[in-house]
């Protein structure tokens, strides 16, 4: 068996674990990136369309380029990338950290390593995951494996397209499997908003005069052997109306209807998970639980943007290089989402350093105010022009909006919108 | 009659009322930015739009990866350089399911150059190697 030994592990070679990885070797830490993939580059090789990059390179990229262009700045690093190699197996128990990876080209692989980090992404809710009644039949698909289908492999996965939820990879198919000829006839949404971006809701389906049924609720899927048709629901305050379902043939479903951290291998190490993410609870340096183990990208929490992947993963690499030198925070407080916020990450700020937070927020809103309090002292209030569930807001946070914190028992700094 | 139009500039979306004037002009109400303005002449009178697509490669399977690694890769990755007039995507599309790229391709390269004169080319977004 292959038995190799590095300072530090990162495992997933998408936008996230590049970004990390970079940020270990540039601090002279040697690196081993594990991709189960053939190629680097993550979920961004399908992502062909535009609109990546608008902050990391300052031009709009498809997928495919914006990866390349990560991946091109690991030429003539030290560090190592390991493709076609899937973790099996991760073991965080002792300082020295084991990581068993199947591969194509090693067989079995054993590395070891003091630092690992999580940059595995995220993956689809299925069918299973929002309980649609009905028949079994082939045709249906989450929007991603059709992506995936249609832009990387080549197959067209059907004819007549219904989708189901309105997150942004069903409304980009949408418009891509208009591209390749295919008639989408409707999107379908529970909720009374879309969930995905304005500017997809027009350009992807405004465009194509695809119908968009929001507060509409996916009563039945139809078909023994094959999808033939998508009973839908409306629902009126509050009431499914199943009155006046009626039926839309079809011969393909695609699901949009929602992403979650892939947090397997987190779990076997031991890594406690926040269940409003379904990511790692992470502390100031990104760090779970588990000393040594940090997270970074969609595996920490979906974000919207690469853009803010490659951010915060830059960070959680160099605060992993710091923990390698022996750097720890002197003392941190705990983040806490309080009222319109879902989440905050990560769960912990450190008091005397500069800390960026990403949250979510609960409503839809123009003119909002996002207030931070410090055991119930505001200390920073910042006006938002428009804010929605699907956007992303970032936060910083410096020492001197943290100075009543310092020497505080337990402190708690409170995120919230109104 | 007014047209209605949902500006995407910003996550604001400003529902854009927009009448057109003697003159040839845009009235435009319900911006709340003079880019409401900008993006409701720009939709209504020459609306362009980045069109991204897959062509296929020729002899099949390509990869980025490992070489003699298990691949899937069979189709190239391909935009248009620039925003492309919308009434024409149809026709561009078209042109590129029919391209057929040998390998080995990069990323930036020119499969098709001027696009109708649009100045508008086809470029690859990926790179290709070939796989033997």
């Amino acid at each position: 068996m292959k038995d190799l030994t590095f300072d530090s592990v990162v495992i997933g070679g998408g936008a996230a674990g590049m970004a990390a990885a970079l940020e270990l070797d540039r601090a002279g830490f040697s690196c081993a990136i594990v991709e189960r993939e053939e190629a680097l580059g993550g979920i961004l090789t399908q992502c062909i369309h535009n609109g990546f990059g608008l902050i990391e390179f300052n031009e709009e990229l498809s997928g495919p380029e914006f990866a390349e262009k990560i991946e091109e700045r690991l030429a003539g690093t030290g560090i190592t990338s390991f493709t076609g190699a899937t973790v099996m197996e991760l073991d965080a128990s002792g300082d020295i950290k084991t990581l068993y990876c199947y591969t194509g080209a090693h067989g079995v692989m054993r590395l070891s390593a003091r630092v690992v980090v999580l940059a595995m992404g995220c993956r689809e809710r299925n069918r299973g995951n929002i309980r649609i009644p009905g028949d079994r039949p082939a045709g249906v698909y989450t929007a991603g494996l059709a992506q995936r289908l249609v832009n990387i492999e080549g197959f067209v996965p059907g004819k007549d397209v219904v989708i189901i939820g309105s997150g942004d990879i069903g409304l980009i198919m949408a418009r891509r499997m208009s591209w390749i000829g295919c008639k989408v006839h409707a999107v379908v949404e529970i909720l009374p908003y879309p969930s995905g971006l304005t500017r997809n809701i027009v350009q992807c389906l405004h465009d194509f005069g695809i119908p968009l049924y929001l507060s509409h609720l996916t009563t039945n899927i139809v078909g023994r052997e094959r999808v033939e048709g998508v009973e839908i629901t409306p629902i009126e305050n509050g009431a499914t109306r199943y009155d006046k379902a009626f039926t839309i043939p079809c011969d393909t479903v695609l699901l949009s209807v929602g992403l979650v951290p892939e947090n397997e291998l987190s779990k076997m190490a031991g890594v406690e998970l926040n269940p409003m993410t379904n990511g790692p609870v992470a502390d100031s340096m990104l760090m779970t639980n588990v000393p040594g183990v940090f997270a970074c990208g969609n595996v920490l929490h979906v974000h919207d943007l690469v853009d803010y992947v490659v951010e915060e993963a830059r960070r959680a690499g160099a605060h992993a290089a710091r923990w390698l030198k022996g750097e720890r925070p002197k003392a941190e407080a705990r983040v806490k989402a309080g009222p319109n916020v879902r989440y905050c990450a990560p769960s912990r700020v450190d008091l005397h350093a500069a800390n960026k937070l990403y949250m979510r927020t609960l409503i839809v809103k123009n003119d909002a105010t996002l207030e931070v309090k410090v055991n119930n002292r505001v200390v920073k209030s910042v006006k938002k022009n428009h804010i929605q569930p699907s956007e992303m807001i970032a936060v910083e946070l410096g020492p001197k909006d943290l100075e009543f914190a310092v020497g505080a028992p337990d402190p708690v700094v409170e995120l919230s919108i109104s | 009659m007014s047209e209605e139009l949902i500006c995407i500039t910003c996550p604001l979306g400003c529902r854009l009322s927009v009448d057109r004037q003697p003159d040839g002009g845009l009235a435009v109400t319900g911006n709340r930015c003079p880019r409401g303005v900008k993006y409701a002449n720009e939709e209504l009178l020459a609306p362009r739009r980045v069109v991204s697509a897959t062509a296929a490669v020729e002899g099949g399977a390509a990869c980025s990866g490992n070489p003699g690694g298990l691949c899937a890769v069979s189709r190239l990755p391909v935009r248009s350089s620039a925003a492309y007039p919308k009434q024409g995507v149809p026709e561009l599309l078209e042109a590129i399911y029919a391209l057929r790229v040998s390998l080995p391709v990069s990323r930036g390269d020119v499969l098709i150059k001027d696009f109708k004169g649009s100045g508008v080319d086809v470029i690859a977004t990926r790179t290709l190697k070939r796989v033997e």
